[in-house]
């Protein structure tokens, strides 16, 4: 029974799942109905819980990306700026069609703001991988620039789009659940099964934790760079979009504002660090689960709204601390000195 | 075998006392029950094999290890060391075998890290420069205070940390591995330190896997195996046969059986004679790095390149492994003439390059030691063809079996291994991706007697079945031992190209140091 203890306390996800349960219990004894879910007339799910998994989408998406760029030993700043031009452009193609109630002027709007971000993204990849300029100054270059390139885009207004299939994809439901957790839900599935399933992950670690010695083995490292920061552009794109529906309306100024602050610290509450290397999408999950929640839990325990950075940045630091190495090789001496306690005393003489 | 503690005692009481000394990880026990002792103004060679506990003992006494029980005494006091900091205010200073400066600072800034002289609340940079530079003098050493540390070679940065380490008016002075790294001369540069440091009273601790210099330079041995003690001697006592014995805890007959049948030289192979080389190198060159060479590389043969530190033995490695390209000549495998821009060009190729700098450019240390054995072969089929799980546990398995890698699993982090065995997981990588020419960059430095017997023994077996290696190492033994033929180097140049057949140490030594070309028959004259 120790020994399971004992292990599941050593777990890498053990401090962030602690945290989620956490902040789900103070909700509930907030709120007693918390984790209750209904079926709504339209047959659609509905409570506090489908809203975390569905407000949370956005973040988590982008956090899928940013964790194996993070493992790569990279970081992208930009994905904020990303959304926003998706965003603009999705919305400057639908309001500039006669027909916006039209699926497939909707879909070559979503394709296009798919497409732009994927040149972003190579533009991202090209900065890191080919210039060699840190990933942190690389990225925000972007960051500064694509809400300028977002402007540009909407000319500076605020595009309120009147679309039923363009808001579908923020704020529809399939077989009663949202359609933005069901396109979160595929994407870290399809992320995980892309890169484990093939030898992406394994390449991916390589190059974020020894980039010479992957070198010297032969891994493309240049190629995996460019993969990385492409696919998180075309996440940060989706998620721009799910972002821009659900408001209705294209923000260059704030749509995605400090997304990429939540998305890394996604990725460090799941356990990844930032130093690259060994990366868990299923930590990334549990963190952006994290993050969502403490949004809600704000509202629930009624923080009033000037203290809401402040609560966040307290949990945020607590998991952060009681996963940091120290604690960890704390907890592992602990768990040594109460399984050693039997003294081994032995003959130590020659031979 | 002599009697575990047979050294009597100085005079003086110990400076240092280890008693009883153990600590496990999980699932190994590194340290069991050690005890350990040192005196003022002793050398004290620690000697083991990989994985003995040397680095762990040695963790324990500076603090970076916490030990399970066992006692520590410093100048007759009991001590605890819960961090590195303590047990250098204690007067313990240690300098590593991988050099723990911070090369984008100066040498000044890093001779006196942590204990720049202060005025005014800032730094003195002036006394600091000062300083450094009376340091630097009292070692002898020409280095400018004001130049940054990344400019200078790593013998000189090992130099430099050593400097660190006496400004810190240590009573002991741990030097793990300080010679790894040095050529000849500068071996003898430190042991001109060490010996006057001895005077001054410093009880030093010295590791190292060159049985010549340790008998040239310690007083004293204490030997490990397997995390137990098995003795302490006093050096001149200690038979060098009784030493290795000791170490390696077999019977020694089978490493003897080993070098007889290496150096028998029974394999006939005359790769120049009728069979197309390789590779054929004409006038490969890189500025600043190597002067134009001429190389052939028969199939099967093993090509030694002998030089000092310095000499471009490596840079003439990297050039044919594609990690760095030529400014001019050219390269022909098989006959047919290739380009190598990057090491992947010379994998294609079945050109397997193993780095000198085993940490920084070699092991992926996080990855554990399946990932590292497969990666060369996983990154050759491409992402989208991942050698499936059953196949990589056969291969990582064998290889364990096959190279006697060290290890609780397949599954454990690379870097929980030691240099030895980290050196096999190496090989171990490229051996899977089955090379026609395998480059060894030093693949025996660092590491102990055993393994690197092991490690000889593999590549004249490789070289028996048909592969081609280019063997380079510091131990001119090594070189003769294994070569058909060798390729001196010096400053750069290619200096001789010699069938091995009746060299011997000093004749290599010859043309490292002077560079006279002997009427022998140069074969690698292919143009």
């Amino acid at each position: 029974m120790k020994q399971y203890v004992g292990r599941a306390f050593t777990h890498r996800l053990f401090w962030p799942v602690a945290m989620l349960v956490a902040l789900l219990a103070i909700n509930v004894i907030a709120v007693p109905g918390f984790l209750v879910i209904t079926v709504n007339a339209q047959g659609h799910l509905f409570g506090s819980v489908i809203d975390i998994v569905r407000n949370g989408a956005p973040t988590l998406i982008i956090a899928v990306g940013m964790t194996l760029v993070i493992a790569t030993r990279g970081i992208d700043l930009s994905v904020g700026s990303v959304c926003a031009i998706a965003g603009a452009v999705a919305c400057s193609i639908i309001l500039g069609s006669p027909n916006p109630d039209d699926p497939v002027v909707v879909g070559i709007a979503v394709l296009a703001a798919i497409g732009l971000s994927l040149l972003m993204g190579l533009w991202n990849g090209f900065l890191v991988a080919v210039l060699g300029i840190q990933p942190i100054i690389a990225t925000l270059i972007l960051m500064t620039a694509g809400r300028g390139i977002a402007m540009l885009i909407t000319e500076g207004n605020i595009l309120t789009v009147e679309s039923a299939p363009f808001k579908f994809l923020g704020s529809g439901f399939l077989l009663g659940i949202p359609v933005a957790t069901i396109i979160g839900a595929v994407i870290i599935t399809v992320a995980a099964l892309l890169t484990r399933r093939t030898a992406l992950g394994l390449l991916i670690e390589s190059v974020g934790i020894n980039p010479e010695a992957s070198r010297q083995a032969g891994v493309r490292a240049r190629g995996l760079l460019f993969t990385v920061y492409a696919f998180c552009a075309v996440l940060a794109a989706i998620a721009g979009l799910i972002l821009t529906s659900n408001q209705t309306a294209a923000d260059a100024n704030n749509t995605g504002l400090f997304i990429e602050l939540d998305a890394i610290l996604a990725v460090v509450l799941g356990g990844t660090s930032l130093n690259g290397g060994r990366y868990s999408l299923a930590g990334t999950l549990v963190g952006a689960l994290v993050i969502q929640t403490l949004v809600t839990t704000v509202y629930t325990v009624g923080i009033p709204p000037i203290a809401t950075m402040v609560f966040k940045a307290a949990v945020v630091t607590a998991v952060c601390l009681l996963q940091s190495e120290t604690t960890t090789a704390a907890f592992a001496r602990w768990r040594r000195r109460s399984v050693a306690r039997k003294p081994v005393t032995e003959a130590v003489v020659s031979q | 075998m002599p009697d575990s503690v047979k050294a009597p005692v100085p005079t003086q009481a110990p400076v240092v006392e280890m008693t009883d000394i153990s600590i496990s990880f999980p699932g190994v026990k590194a340290l069991d029950g050690v005890d350990f002792r040192m005196f003022p103004g002793e050398v004290h060679s620690l000697m083991g094999e990989n994985g003995a506990g040397k680095s762990t003992l040695i963790k324990a006494l500076t603090g970076v290890y916490s030990v399970d029980s066992g006692l520590i005494r410093l100048g007759g006091e009991h001590v605890t060391f819960s961090e590195p900091a303590q047990a250098q205010a204690a007067g313990i200073s240690t300098v590593y075998q991988e050099v723990n400066l911070l090369g984008n600072l100066t040498v000044a800034e890093n001779v006196l890290l942590g204990r720049e002289p202060r005025r005014f609340g800032g730094i003195d940079w002036r006394a600091m420069r000062r300083r450094a530079a009376e340091i630097l003098e009292g070692l002898s050493l020409d280095v400018d205070p004001n130049s940054l540390l990344n400019s200078h070679s790593l013998a000189v940065q090992q130099l430099v940390a050593i400097a660190r380490a006496i400004d810190i008016k240590a009573k002991v002075l741990i030097l793990d591995e300080p010679t790894s790294s040095l050529d000849l001369e500068e071996v003898a540069e430190l042991f001109r330190v060490i010996r006057s440091l001895k005077e001054s009273g410093v009880a030093i601790l010295f590791v190292s896997h060159f049985l010549d210099q340790v008998y040239e330079i310690s007083d004293r041995l204490t030997v490990l195996r397997n995390g137990q003690l098995v003795g302490e001697y006093l050096t001149p006592e200690l038979l060098r046969i009784d030493l290795v014995q000791a170490m390696i805890g077999k019977e020694l007959a089978t490493l003897d059986d080993l070098e007889n049948k290496v150096h028998s030289g029974e394999r006939d192979v005359a790769p120049t004679d009728g069979v197309a080389p390789f590779l054929v190198a004409s006038g490969i060159t890189r500025k600043g790095a190597i002067a134009p060479v001429d190389l052939v590389i028969g199939a099967g043969e093993v090509v030694g390149l002998a030089g000092l530190l310095g000499s471009g033995r490596t840079e003439v490695a990297r050039l044919i492994g594609g990690v760095d390209r030529t400014d001019g000549g050219q390269l022909e495998v098989q006959g047919a003439t290739i380009k190598l821009r990057t090491p992947r060009q010379a994998i294609k190729h079945r050109i397997a390059y193993s780095s000198e700098n085993r940490r920084a450019e070699g092991i992926v240390d996080e990855l554990s030691v399946r990932d590292n054995v497969i990666l060369a072969l996983q990154a050759d089929r491409g992402w989208f063809r991942p050698i499936p799980r059953k196949r990589q546990d056969e291969l990582a398995a064998s290889y364990i079996e096959a190279l006697n890698i060290k290890t609780p699993s397949a599954d454990t982090p690379v870097r929980n291994l030691s240099g030895g065995n980290q050196q096999k997981v190496l090989l171990a990588r490229w051996l899977a991706i089955a090379p026609r020419l395998l480059i060894l960059d030093e693949p025996t430095r660092g590491i102990d007697v055993g393994a690197k017997a092991e490690i000889q023994k593999l590549v004249y077996s490789l070289a028996e079945n048909g592969m081609s290696v280019l063997f380079i190492s510091a131990e001119l033994e090594e070189v003769l031992r294994l070569s058909n033929r060798i390729v001196v180097l010096r400053d750069r140049q290619k200096v001789a190209d010699l069938l091995n057949d009746g060299l011997d140490v000093d004749d290599l030594l010859a043309l490292i140091a002077e560079g006279v070309t002997e009427p022998e028959p140069v074969t690698g004259a292919a143009s």
